[in-house]
């Protein structure tokens, strides 16, 4: 398992590459730089300028510069934020948005399961009619068009939550976003558990359980669950990126002070280290995500061999 | 009397495989109401902007943020603007609905081929194609199209190009393996043995056996591509002014909380309805072109 870790490890630094990569070359291709402003700025400053950054080396000496730093952990200086590094602003905004997206792919998976297994359970029942009704209005329905839903209905007739902030992440300031962004991955949980559940539960080895005369708990807790989890299990790097990427609309929408909205600002204010270091970050993020959903679906089917 | 009733039954006409399909559909409740409902949004949003009582871009200085008003023939209210959102939402609609179709047929067009030549050729040829898929879908493909949109200008043909670009590597995954199977088919050995070229055994004997599976893929990626978009442009990075759609048209309702609930309300209804009756619809064709995976 440690030999498969470090393989996949070392699989992942194509891929890594790849990104850095696009990223480097699409940003350095565009028209206008750092420094186009509507200020014209005199040329010799602009010359000095360029030193400093190393803009006026060839192309592919920059990328390698920029690689090395990566290997040391220097994404290099934000243009737009002066006096903070990349490295510094992605370690301010990481905290909330791991806060944030934690909070919700939790949720997401303690919710959807166990909707999904009380669907599956009571088939074709109203409540299985309706749970899966609702999980189909939760898939349907974006988290962008649901944030602002949901704020109308609790922030602003109801006044039960605050309307936008993030303060210190306390539950009535977490509650919107959090449910907002997990929705609709509680809603792909959901019928995910409920189609495998069912599956199981029909399978030989829970009429065995059954036959044996478990108590239906038992054989529900301890057998048909945990086969019917493998599915949600693979889902679970799928669900890491969509909230990854629902988080950078979701901070957006709340203003909450995380890497998705440093993300946003990077590209419209066209802040080239502070957007690529963003990318790479949530890329490093993607693929250890990937990762570990892969290192634990080993230990639940003992069918899948490391080699 | 056996005559008679032997007169009664008609030979019986042959079923293929899409009329077996086509009449599993029309018994699927949920994706004949969508799909009507969707002929309805489509319909409106062709020709609404043409029938609604204020043209898309009419400035009322005298109505800015007004709650929808029959008389006047604000159906859904006018915007921060004074601009009629009846008529906006229509149109943005024709947008949305038109960028989500283009960027599918691209997808598939990309999809289709790509993982027909993989799985025709097989060996190393598939390998470094599907390799390529597999890496690809490591990336943080949004943050890409994002930076796209930023460094390359916001124009509607690379927002739709780039849309197509970023779904169809499922597409290509599913024709692959649909193709693996099929290559070892009598008939494509009898192509072969017959001396048909590799291009045209692939045009028409691999791609026209792949329809079902295709056709039930892209009728799901016109939700995901119409929800990228919606995505993009409330980002502010997707269609710009004078267009519209639907996704600009929410983030804009988004900032009128207090004292414009229509402004998000009807484009948000609209999109969600859109995306509604596709899923329905996507989810009738698999079970009618594909039995047995209920």
């Amino acid at each position: 398992m440690l030999l498969y870790t470090i393989k996949r490890l070392l699989g992942a630094i194509p891929t890594l590459f790849v990104i850095i990569a696009i990223s480097f070359f699409m940003i350095r291709m565009a028209p206008g730089g750092p420094f186009s402003k509507e200020r014209v700025v005199a040329p010799e400053i602009l010359e000095n300028l360029n030193r400093v950054y190393h803009l006026d080396e060839p192309l592919i000496d920059q990328f390698v510069r920029y690689l090395g730093g990566i290997l040391q952990g220097d994404f290099g200086p934000s243009f737009k934020y002066k006096d903070f590094s990349v490295t510094e602003l992605i370690w301010t905004g990481f905290p909330v948005s791991l806060q944030l997206g934690g909070a919700a792919i939790i949720l997401s998976t303690v919710l959807g399961i166990a909707f999904g297994v009380i669907a599956a359970l009571r088939q074709n029942s109203r409540t299985d009619v309706a749970v899966m009704a609702t999980a189909m209005v939760g898939i349907a329905i974006p988290n962008f068009v649901m944030a602002p839903l949901l704020t109308l209905v609790l922030g602003v007739y109801l006044r039960w939550l605050p309307v936008a902030g993030w303060g210190d992440g306390g539950l009535r300031q977490a509650f919107l976003p959090v449910v907002a962004l997990a929705l609709p991955q509680i809603a792909y949980v959901a019928r995910l558990t409920r189609g495998s559940m069912i599956e199981v539960l029909r399978s030989n080895y829970v009429r065995t359980a059954r036959a044996k005369g478990l108590p239906e708990r038992l054989t529900i807790l301890r057998h048909a669950l945990k086969g019917a989890l493998l599915p949600v299990v693979s889902y679970l790097g799928p669900a890491t990126a969509a909230v990854i990427t629902g988080s950078v609309v979701i901070e957006q929408i709340f203003s909450i002070p995380g890497i998705g909205r440093y993300f946003v600002q990077g590209a419209i204010n066209r802040d080239y280290t502070l957007v690529m270091g963003t990318v790479i970050f949530y890329g490093v993020l993607i693929i250890l995500a990937n990762l570990v959903v892969d290192l634990i679906y080993g230990v639940l089917d003992p069918k899948v061999r490391y080699d | 009397m056996v005559d008679a009733v032997l007169d009664g039954i008609q030979p019986l006409a042959g079923r293929g495989l899409w009329a077996d399909a086509w009449r599993r559909l029309r018994a699927n409740r949920a994706a004949v109401i969508g799909a009507i409902v969707l002929g309805v949004i489509a319909l409106a949003a062709v020709a609404g902007p043409m029938l609604a009582p204020h043209p898309i871009d009419a400035i009322y200085w005298d109505r800015v943020t007004m709650a929808p008003d029959f008389a006047l023939g604000h159906y859904f209210g006018t915007d921060t603007n004074g601009r009629d959102l009846f008529a906006r939402t229509l149109y943005a609609g024709r947008i949305s609905l038109a960028l989500g179709l283009a960027a599918t047929l691209v997808s598939v067009a990309i999809g289709v081929v790509w993982g027909a030549v993989a799985g025709y050729f097989g060996g190393r040829v598939d390998a470094v194609m599907m390799r390529a898929v597999d890496v690809l879908y490591a990336l943080p493909f949004m943050f890409f199209v994002i930076l796209l949109m930023v460094y390359f200008g916001r124009n509607p043909l690379l927002l739709f190009v780039a849309l197509g670009a970023v779904s169809w590597l499922d597409m290509a995954r599913i024709v692959r393996g649909q193709t693996l199977s099929l290559r070892r088919k009598e008939f494509i050995e009898a192509a072969t043995a017959g001396g048909i070229r590799d291009a045209v055994i692939i045009r028409r004997h691999i791609v026209p056996n792949c329809l079902g599976p295709v056709i039930i893929y892209a009728t799901l990626t016109v939700p995901n591509v119409i929800l990228l978009e919606s995505f993009l442009s409330f980002l502010g990075l997707g269609v710009q002014e004078p267009m519209t759609s639907w996704g600009v048209l929410i983030s804009e309702g988004a900032r009128q909380l207090e004292g414009g609930q229509w402004l998000l309300v009807f484009p948000a209804g609209f999109l969600a309805t859109t995306l509604f009756c596709l899923n329905f619809i996507g989810d009738g064709l698999r079970d009618a072109l594909d039995p047995k995976d209920r």
